[in-house]
């Protein structure tokens, strides 16, 4: 049996595959990833992290020798995207993370990103370079001017190959248009526009412009007291230019048609999954709030992820998702120190495997989690050094809710909340996935028989 | 259901009855920790996960100390205290002036990311 795409079934297994980054006992700030994505093809994954700088790997091409084992990431391209930089005006310091990274579709030799932090938006083309111009007139082979009256002969420069070369260069800087700080950044399928989310404004730019910028969703009250949710992530639909969608810290999610109005204050659909006012609690408004929307490939899904579950609701349906999955419900009776401790604010990532089947978030002590949505079934593993022989066979984890505990799990109590995966990727058409635990990079392949 | 069908049946439970049972103890891991956290803070606001998060989530990022109007303040009020941050310890207002006690350490230099050398394997 092939070990598909499609399925996790009991014959899909996971194999350590890389893992980036060094092991430290106390993690540089610098170093947390704080975003993870594959471009459209897979061949290259980005990261950012918290110091500000992206790294970029490519997938080797794989060499007929070694038919068995699938091509590495190996790094590609690095670059300082943003800077820490202070807002004079309110004396505050705007940090370098980078939030997010969305890959433009490739429309020639060189790669283009989006990267983003708080504040300000960056294009970066990524180009190669295999050649050299050679011979010149007025210049010496260090470069150095010549006196032009010792020249008496002329030459025509030569192109000459070279040590490739690898050059990131910020293309365009999308600047003071965001008074919050940016959740989201999501290219749009005309590749000439993208938006830009805030805690309470969305804008549309063009790529070409930077001065300018529409705004398109703004939930700002006229008085902040009145203030009783934000805007938490936001994507465009991957096929209609003119429709995206937004989560709220509330738990709704609204879509959005362009072609209704030029502010898209008035939604078009809303989501949102009615409550039993009986359950509410202290809590109920903190582990509804949604910290990741996504649409599936086929456009036909979106899914979010709040604190404690992931849910896939149909675009033809408003009223409920249609499937809602358990990520760790076991922290139900952690929350009053996950409040303390500020864990119950992380936000979690979610993501859709290439054929939409497959659905994968992260989790506490190194914990991630895939849900496949044929066959239901789901399973926890760790992305950890221990596991880190090449093309070991992940296992399977399990967390004892409580009574007697087996020899392999572990219970609640001895869970490591400082672990905690909030990013992962997965490619586009393989089984292969990137996992970012705190300041490392894993990267997992579906064992090859 | 009558005293008589209880003593008769003290095992069985309705289906309708078994599932408000689980539905109470679903509710009560969190109900319970609902009264943990207000045990343990009582003047905890009464809006539950209200504007006072997004308060604070939306003027997230460190407020640094800015001598002129630390100075500033400091003049305005010879005669009373600077304005302490007040119960609302999570909004940055106009007048909280952070102190030199409040100042941030010392970031350190841009390095290359540890992604793009060291380990590789």
């Amino acid at each position: 049996m092939i070990p598909g795409i499609g399925t996790l079934t009991q014959d899909t297994l996971w194999c350590f595959s890389q893992v980036k980054g060094t092991i430290e006992f106390g993690t540089t700030e610098a170093d947390i990833i704080s975003t993870v994505e594959f471009n459209h093809t897979g061949e290259l994954l980005a990261t950012g992290d918290k110091g500000g700088r992206v790294v970029i790997f490519q997938r080797e091409q794989e060499s007929k020798n070694q038919i068995h084992r699938r091509g590495e990431y190996n790094v590609y391209s690095t670059f300082q995207s943003h800077e820490p930089e202070f807002d004079y005006l309110k004396s505050l310091e705007i940090e370098e993370k980078i939030n997010k990274i969305r890959w433009l579709p490739q429309q020639n030799a060189a790669y283009f990103l989006l990267s983003t932090n708080d504040k300000t938006v960056k294009l970066w083309k990524v180009s190669e370079r295999d050649k050299r111009p050679e011979g010149y007139n007025l210049k010496d082979e260090e470069g150095r001017l010549r006196d032009p009256s010792t020249i008496t002969t002329l030459r025509v420069p030569v192109l000459r190959p070279m040590d490739l070369m690898v050059e990131a260069t910020p293309r365009r800087v999308f600047a003071n248009a965001h008074t919050y700080h940016i959740n989201s950044i999501s290219v749009n399928s005309d590749y000439e526009t993208y938006m830009s989310a805030d805690d309470l404004r969305i804008n549309l730019w063009n790529f070409e412009i930077t001065n300018q910028s529409f705004n398109i969703v703004d939930i700002k009250p006229a008085n902040m007291e009145e203030l009783t949710e934000v805007i938490t992530a936001a994507e465009f639909h991957p096929h209609h230019c003119n429709t995206f969608v937004y989560s709220s810290s509330k738990g709704t999610i609204r879509l959005c048609d362009m072609r209704a109005s030029a502010l898209c204050d008035r939604h078009t659909k809303f989501f949102e999954e009615p409550e039993d006012p009986s359950n509410r609690s202290f809590f109920s408004e903190i582990i509804s709030s949604i910290s990741d929307v996504k649409f599936s490939h086929s456009g036909r899904y979106i899914m979010t992820r709040d604190y404690l579950t992931v849910k896939v609701w149909d675009l033809n349906m408003e009223n409920r998702p249609i499937e809602t999955y358990q990520v760790h419900d076991y922290l139900r009776s952690k929350l009053c120190s996950l409040y303390e401790n500020d864990c119950i604010f992380d936000k979690f990532e979610c993501v859709w495997n290439g054929s939409d089947s497959v659905i994968m978030t992260g989790s506490y002590n190194n914990f991630f989690r895939m849900f496949d949505r044929n066959t239901k079934r789901d399973v926890t593993l760790e992305a950890s050094r221990e596991n880190s022989k090449p093309r070991a066979i992940l296992k399977p984890r399990k967390v004892c809710v409580g009574g007697k505990r087996r020899k392999d799990e572990i219970s609640v109590d001895s869970l490591d909340f400082s672990k905690k995966i909030l990013h992962t990727a997965w490619h586009p058409s393989e089984n292969i996935i990137a996992v970012a635990a705190t300041n490392n990079l894993y990267i997992f392949q579906d064992k090859v028989n | 259901m009558s005293q008589k069908q209880e003593e008769e049946n003290p095992s069985e439970e309705t289906g309708e009855e078994k599932q408000d049972k689980q539905e109470k103890e679903g509710i009560l891991p969190e109900r319970a920790e609902e009264a943990k956290l207000k045990a343990k803070y009582p003047s905890l606001g009464q809006k539950p996960g209200g504007s006072d998060f997004l308060m604070k989530r939306l003027q997230k990022g460190q407020k640094y100390f800015d001598s002129g109007d630390y100075n500033m303040a400091k003049a305005k009020m010879k005669n009373k205290q600077l304005p302490s941050a007040g119960p609302d310890k999570n909004l940055v207002t106009g007048d909280h002036i952070p102190t030199p006690q409040d100042l941030p350490q010392r970031k350190s230099s841009l390095v290359t990311s540890k992604l793009a050398g060291g380990q590789v394997e």
